[in-house]
Formats: structure tokens, sequence, C-alpha cells
């Protein structure tokens, strides 16, 4: 087991990527369809007639339901991981979640299960699709089997959400060597190739969630100074503004309510996204679309309009990396550089403000930009992955220090909460903590652990309670438990204690506050075959076999749809040639080149696919109900084509 | 919240050899000076951490040094696929090595800890059901000025802005005696690090009524700044 390849993986509210060390280099690795980014949407199939389980897809495949079956698809799960019932009801006003409607209503905590079409979902079971997919493209590029991973969470992540990372991963059957903060794994990236030396700021701008960390570099060792951030600060926010924006025009200039259409709102959200990203480079961006009573909504966006529009979500950034800089008792003169990860970064008001806070271009300096910042982070996890694996040269002196993001504490009395573990501690890190009774006899003494900042537990981030039983009745006072706290190295509590006068180990009960049991993560297990490793290059056979089958068939069927005129004369050759080459390798036995000759057809109707799904767009747009586009375009549009490989059974 | 188990800690002392190479260990380390393996646990103080004698006043730039040493040895990334239990001890000696660093890279937890190895009560007391008995008597030197200070805080709270200047300058009023407070504290650590079993007791008894006075200045400062800044 211990000689198979770790891989690093970033799973994001976005996308997701995995990467591994090629030699002393970090490189993403492609899925079946070529492409680095896996969007992290889920997506449950149709039942099939013949009423068996629906298929569950990921990726490319599943964002096309999204606007086609948007009840039975979800994206920025990320957002939901490690969270009660209670406290996801703000972000259903933003995003299309549906929720079961068999909530306990006595457990506000409960992790909250997911309706998809006719199944339910907890988040991290809908975490551990995306990562299995991320775990066969791997497989499928070694050849081999994939078992231990690496995977990044925002730094600002609460226990909860780290430990719900790490139950999707075992769900998908990874084990999670390390979970490690996305801006340490992206100074891990920056820092290799360069031996640098310095105080560099990490500033994390992704789909959802916002990090910013402050590290020393000095021989080889990456200490983490501090962090700070927001778990719900990002990309989404911008995308939420626009559509809110669009929505509320297009009800009071047309009269139309477009939010009980959740197909339109989603192709709306589409616009906005797209809005987003030609703002990043162009001076204006529009929205031109046709409304379900023929009316058409049009809108110009200047710059200057969307950025007045913005400033408050990226102003919500300042105060963590004031605070940051404060914590690690440094000024902006004293970080020697900067570094923008996630692709919220690209927005240039989002490096004006950058520029701004460390006082950049005064000091004549640049933020780093010079890796991609979509996959920054899964190359930092590769280089952890191979740290962790011990056995490579070009990591060998190499070692991070991380810190703990939210400081630790115990409930006093009157409701104050006793910090136990200070905030941007070094972890692994512990605590020690002496607990008596009260009353004269009393057994049990209950303990309540807590995360965050603020001084009263009400405000504070509940963690667990904890119930240590079977003290010998003494008098009041005499007990000595003595219990310790220990943050691991992912930063995950851990907790043990013992009576120290009477010698006898106290019983705990454990009750965390938010999460599944360990019973319950081992139930979620994804079916999966991935177990029967002996019979893993007939696997990869059939597997292959499969692909190349689905696309031949959505091939076969391609000349049908309108679409295919639309093409050149020459793409139609290509795809005609390569076609027969994949019937010819279908009937033998090379994987290799069968899965070679699948991606090449699947990147050569790559456009041919496209101009299918903009075509169920614009329908989608037009009010027109999903079946109805499908009838009308022919049966092509629900046929799993070339991403079918993005497929579970 | 991972699952938690029972843990017997050894409070035994010093091993006496190394569990992988067998060679015998003549101090209480956490890893092997043979082999270089990470050894079980051992109950030590955080000066004993970093092989230091209880002084106060340390050269952080070598105690860094020592720490980053320490990690590269010891650190959990470093025994990700080792057996379950060097995993376990390389996961108790860094978290031990980081807390020791933690507390002794910043004077003023440094010397709150010694005094505590010393026998001091210091700071924070959980008794009965976690009571949290911050130092919060007032020092007498200081009760009429701090009432005052209370009062304009309150005022300055419910938004009389006439105040601030007033509550300013009392800031820095306090910000000096911390200053001074300070010094003297550092005249302690002299007097500890260099002094005879008399002078030593004498400085202990010194720091633990300046630390008392130090915290609650801090605390007012503290009031003062947030009031200030909202
Ligand atoms: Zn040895």
């Amino acid at each position: 087991m211990s000689e198979g390849r770790v891989v690093g993986i970033d799973l994001g509210t976005t996308n997701s990527l995995v990467a591994y060390m090629q030699g002393d280099t970090p490189v993403v690795i492609p899925g079946v369809d070529g492409s680095n980014l896996v969007p992290s949407v889920v997506a449950l199939d149709p039942v099939p007639a013949d009423g068996s389980r629906p298929t569950v897809t990921v990726g490319n495949t599943a964002r096309k339901s999204l606007i086609q079956h948007p009840e039975r698809a979800i994206y920025s799960v990320k957002r939901l991981m490690g969270r009660g019932v209670s406290e996801v009801q703000a972000e259903l006003k933003f995003f299309p979640f549906r929720l079961a409607d068999d909530v306990d209503a006595t457990n506000l905590n409960e992790v909250p299960r997911i309706q998809l079409g006719e199944m339910r979902f907890t988040p991290p079971e809908i975490s551990a699709y995306i990562l299995r997919q991320l775990k066969r493209n791997a497989e499928r590029f070694f050849g081999a089997p994939v078992t231990q991973a690496v995977i990044t969470v925002p730094a600002y992540f609460n226990d909860a959400q780290r430990q719900a990372t790490k139950d999707a991963g075992r769900m998908a059957g990874l084990e999670v060597l390390r979970l490690v903060n996305e801006p340490t794994a992206a100074a891990l990236a920056y820092g290799l190739d360069r031996k640098k030396e310095g105080v560099i700021a990490v500033y994390d701008l992704g789909g959802g969630t916002f990090d910013i960390s402050i590290l020393k570099l000095k021989d080889g060792i990456f200490e983490v100074l501090s962090t700070n951030g927001d778990t719900h600060l990002g990309g989404d926010d911008i995308d939420n503004l626009l559509v809110a924006i669009a929505l509320d025009e297009i009800r009071t200039e047309h009269n139309v309510d477009l939010r009980s259409h959740a197909d339109a709102v989603q192709a709306l959200r589409k616009s906005a996204i797209d809005a987003k990203i030609t703002l990043s480079s162009k001076d204006a961006a529009s929205f031109d679309m046709e409304l379900p009573n023929g009316e058409r909504y049009q809108r110009e966006i200047p710059r200057a309009v969307y950025e007045q529009l913005i400033a408050p979500v990226l102003e919500r950034t300042a105060g963590p990396c004031k605070q940051a800089m404060a914590d690690a008792n440094l000024e902006p003169a004293d970080i020697s550089e900067v570094v923008l990860v996630g692709g919220s970064t690209r927005i240039p008001a989002v490096q004006r403000l950058v520029d701004q806070l460390f006082n950049l271009t005064a000091r004549g300096k640049k933020p780093h930009t010079e890796l991609n910042p979509d996959e920054v982070v899964a190359l930092g996890a590769a280089v952890q992955a191979d740290i962790l694996a011990g056995s490579a040269k070009a990591t060998e002196d190499l070692l991070l220090l991380d810190v703990t993001p939210l400081s630790l504490g115990i409930e006093a009395l009157g409701g104050v909460v006793a910090k136990i573990i200070p905030r941007n501690s070094t972890i692994p890190a512990s605590a020690t903590e002496h607990f008596t009774t009260g009353v004269e006899g009393q057994t049990n003494v209950a303990i309540h652990v807590l995360q965050g900042e603020r001084e009263m537990a009400k405000d504070c981030r509940s963690l667990a309670r904890f119930d240590l039983k079977g003290i010998p009745p003494m008098s009041a006072g005499l007990p000595r438990i003595e219990v310790k706290f220990l943050i691991d190295a992912d930063g995950i509590l851990r907790v043990t204690a013992r009576e120290q006068r009477s010698g006898q180990e106290s019983q705990i009960e454990v009750k965390p506050t938010y999460g599944l049991t360990d019973e319950q993560v081992e139930s979620m297990i994804l079916d999966s075959f991935d177990h029967a490793e002996e019979d893993f290059a007939k696997r990869l056979l059939i597997e292959a076999r499969l692909e190349a089958e689905t696309i031949l068939a959505a091939v076969e069927k391609a000349p049908k749809h309108p679409a295919w005129q639309l093409l050149t004369d020459d793409e139609r050759l290509t795809i005609d040639a390569l076609k027969s080459v994949v019937q010819i390798l279908l009937a033998g036995e090379d994987v290799n080149a069968l899965r070679a000759g699948t991606v090449s057809l699947d990147q050569a109707t790559r456009r041919f696919a496209e101009l299918m799904m903009e075509d169920a767009v614009s329908s989608a747009i037009r009010g027109k109900t999903m079946d109805a586009a499908g009838d009308e375009l022919g049966k092509e549009i629900n046929a799993p084509h070339p991403m079918a490989a993005a497929e579970f059974k | 919240m991972a699952p938690f188990k029972i843990v017997q800690a050894s409070d035994t002392a010093v091993p006496v050899k190394c569990w992988s190479c067998a060679v015998a260990q003549n101090e209480s380390t956490l890893f092997c000076s043979t082999c270089s393996k990470v050894q079980p646990p051992l109950r030590m103080d955080y000066f004993q951490v970093f092989q230091l004698p209880r002084i106060l006043r340390l050269d952080v730039d070598v105690l860094e040094k020592e720490f980053y040493r320490l990690s590269r040895k010891l650190h959990p990334d470093r025994y990700a696929r080792a057996t379950e239990s060097e995993r376990e001890w390389s996961l108790a000696d860094t978290a031990l090595v980081n807390d020791a660093y933690r507390t002794l890279q910043d004077p003023i937890r440094r010397t709150e800890y010694l005094l505590k190895l010393e026998g001091e009560s210091i700071g924070e007391e959980h008794s009965g059901k976690v009571s949290n008995s911050r130092a919060s008597r007032v020092p007498s030197d200081l009760l009429e000025e701090v009432f005052e200070l209370n009062m304009q805080l309150d005022e300055l709270r419910e938004g009389d802005a006439s105040l601030r200047s007033d509550v300013e300058a009392a800031g820095q009023k306090f910000e000096a005696m911390l200053d001074e407070l300070d010094s003297k504290l550092e005249a302690e650590w002299a007097r500890w690090d260099e002094g005879d079993a008399t002078a030593r007791s004498t400085a202990q008894k010194q720091m633990v009524a300046l630390l008392d006075r130090r915290r609650y200045l801090d605390n007012l400062l503290r009031d003062v700044k947030k009031v200030l800044g909202a």
C-alpha cells in the first residue's frame, strides 16, 4: 500500500483538480476530456426505464444537467460542508439547494440532506462523488490504483468543515494523509522552484471562500505566522449580486418574475458569470436574453458601475488582511511578496485592492500571478503529497508548519469562553486543563468545547459537548480530572481524559455538535469496485471500452442534429476518420491506445457539443420546459455525449 | 471532531533504550540520537524540550533555529507513512515542541509559565465547573483614575464624542505605565537568571505582582482601544 502514489487534490467550490509530482515538477492530471478543471457539479441522471438506480454524473456532464434539470443537480456544495441544517438556511436564498423535507425539527444542527431528483445526499457524499471522479482520472492517467491523497481546505475552515472533508475522502475510497490549507499549498507551489527567504502573504479569493495567510520562508521551512478569512465570501457572491439585480430589473421593467423558473435562473446565472469574466478584461459587458413573454432583457454593464457594485464584497477581504498582519505583528512594509490565488483575483478591482492593502506599487512591487490562479492550489497539494510520501529528492528539505485559524475554548461560568489554544498556534498544538467537581459526591462533569474569537460561548461555534462520567464520588473539589485537548496536523481536535487522584480513567461521552458519526460515514462509502484491485487491468479495459462505445453512439447520431451542419467540412472529416480509428481499437485489447483514440474523438467533437449546448441554453431562456426543448432538439440532448466517462453507476 | 480514546500517558521517566535501534539514550530526548527515530512522549517541561535551564532571558533567534531543527525530525509530515505508534508519538512530540516554542518565544508567556513551574498560581484558574477568574482586582493606587476612565468610556460608548481626547490621554498614560512596568519586569528577569536562591525568591514574588498589574493594564488598554476604534 505504501508504495502507491499520493496525489494532491484541490476540492474547490467551483472547480476541482488533481495533481501529482512528475519528477520535481507538480503537474495537473487532466480528465478523459482533456480538461484540467473538473467543475464541482454533481447531477443525478433521470431514472432509467428499467427502474434501476439512476447514474450520478460529475463535472462537465453534470454542468449540462444544471440547466436542463436544475432540480437534479447541485453546485458549490462546499458551502454546505460541516454545517448544520439551521446554518444552511441563509444559503437557500441564493442557491437552488433543496433540502430533504423530513428534517428533524428538534435537531437543527443535523447534517442537511440535499434532494436531487428522487434521492438524498449529505454534502460529504456529494463531495465524495467529486473526489471519486478525480481519483478515477488519476487512476486512468497512471494505469494504477490511487488510494492516498492530500486534500486542500480553506485555511479558515473550522473543525466540522475539516472533518466533513475528511469524511468525504473516506467515502470516496481515499485515505486522506493530510488536509492542507489552500493558501499554504499555493505558497508551496510558488516556493518550490526558487529557494526564497522572507515574509509572503497569500491572498486567496476563490469561488466561495476567502483566505489570507502570512508565511515566513526560511531554510525550506514554510512557517505560517497568521491566517484569517471568511468561509462564505467569494466569486459566488458577485454572481449572486449580478443575478439579483437582473431579476429585479426583469420584474420591474418587464413584469416577469423569473424566480420561479429554476432553469431560467440558472441560465441567467451563466450569463452573469460570463459578464463577470468579460469585465475582467473589457470596459463593459452586456446581458441580452429573450424572456418567456417574448420581450428582451438587454442591459449593458459598464466596468465602473460593476466595480461600484462589487466594492462592498471586495471590501470584506480588507479586515481579515489587516487582522492577519496585526496578529503576525507586521506592517505592510514587512511583507516582501504577495501571491494571488483563486479565479476571483483576476478581477482588476481585486488586484487594486491588494496593491493598496500591501502598499505594493509604492514599494516597486507587483503581486505574483505567474502560476495559473485556478491550478496553483492543486500544484501545491501535489508538492505536499510528495513531502508526505517521503521518498523524493525535490521536497526532502521542505517542511510546512501551519496554524489553527480559530481559537479553541471551553465554556466557563456565566457563558464566558476560556481560551485554551489561541488562534494562529502552530499545529499540532495541545492544552491540558484540569477539572474538578463543584458538589459533594458529583460523578459527572460537563464540558462544552467551542471554536471562535468572541467572548461569549453563544457567539462562538459549538464544537462538541463532553460528559466526563464515572468520577469516583468524593468531596467537592477533590477529584482532579486531566483533559488533554490536541489539535492534530489536519486542524482537527482530539480529546483524552483521566482522573488523576483515584487513578481511574474517566469515561467520556463526546457529542460532536455537527457532523456525521463514524457509523454514518461507514454506511455512505460509495459502492465501488475500486476494492478489487487485482482486477484493475480488466476494469480499465472495460471502462475504456464503455467510454469508447458511449462516444461512438453519440457520434453515430450526430449528423441528425442541426448543429452538425454548423461544423466545417474539415471538422466533419476529422470526426469521421477518428470514428473509424476508435472502432478498430475497440476490437483490440490495447487500453492506452483505445483511451488515446477516445480522447482525440472527444476533443474533435468538443465544438459540436458546445453548439448543441448553446441551442439548449437559448431554449431554456425562452422559458420552454426541458422536455419540450429535448423533443425539439431530438434525443441527443439527453444522451450522455462526450463526457460520458464522468459517470458512476 | 475525531473519535477519541482514553490514553494511558506514561508518567514513568526516561526510557533507557531506543525502541527501534536499542541504543541506550543518555538523556531524555524526543528522538533517538543514533537512528533519529521518534520516541514515545515523555513528561518534560518546556525548558527541558529545548534543553534549557529555567532562565528568562532567551535568544529567540537561537530558539527558532532549535525549533526548526526539532520540527524537521519530529513533524507528522515526516511520519505520514510510518507505523501507527510512530505516527502517534510524532503527533504528541510535535505538539509538545510547538506548545513549548509558542510559550517560550513570548517573554510574558515565558515568565508566566516559569512562575507556574515554580509553584505560583498565575492568571486563569479552573475550578468547579470551570470558572474563569480573571485578575480583576483594581490595583489600589489606580482606583481613582480607573473609576474615572470607566465613566468616560461608558459615556463615549453612548456617543458623547467630546470625551474622546480625555480617553486618548488616559490611554497614553496607561500605555506609559505599561512600558515602565515592562522595564521593571526585565530587571527582575536579570535578577532571576543571575541571582542566588534568595534573590530568585524575591524576584519570583516581584514578578507575580508585576504580572498581575500588567494583566490589569492590558485589559484596560484593550477596552480603551475597542471604544476608540469603534
Ligand atoms: Zn534509535
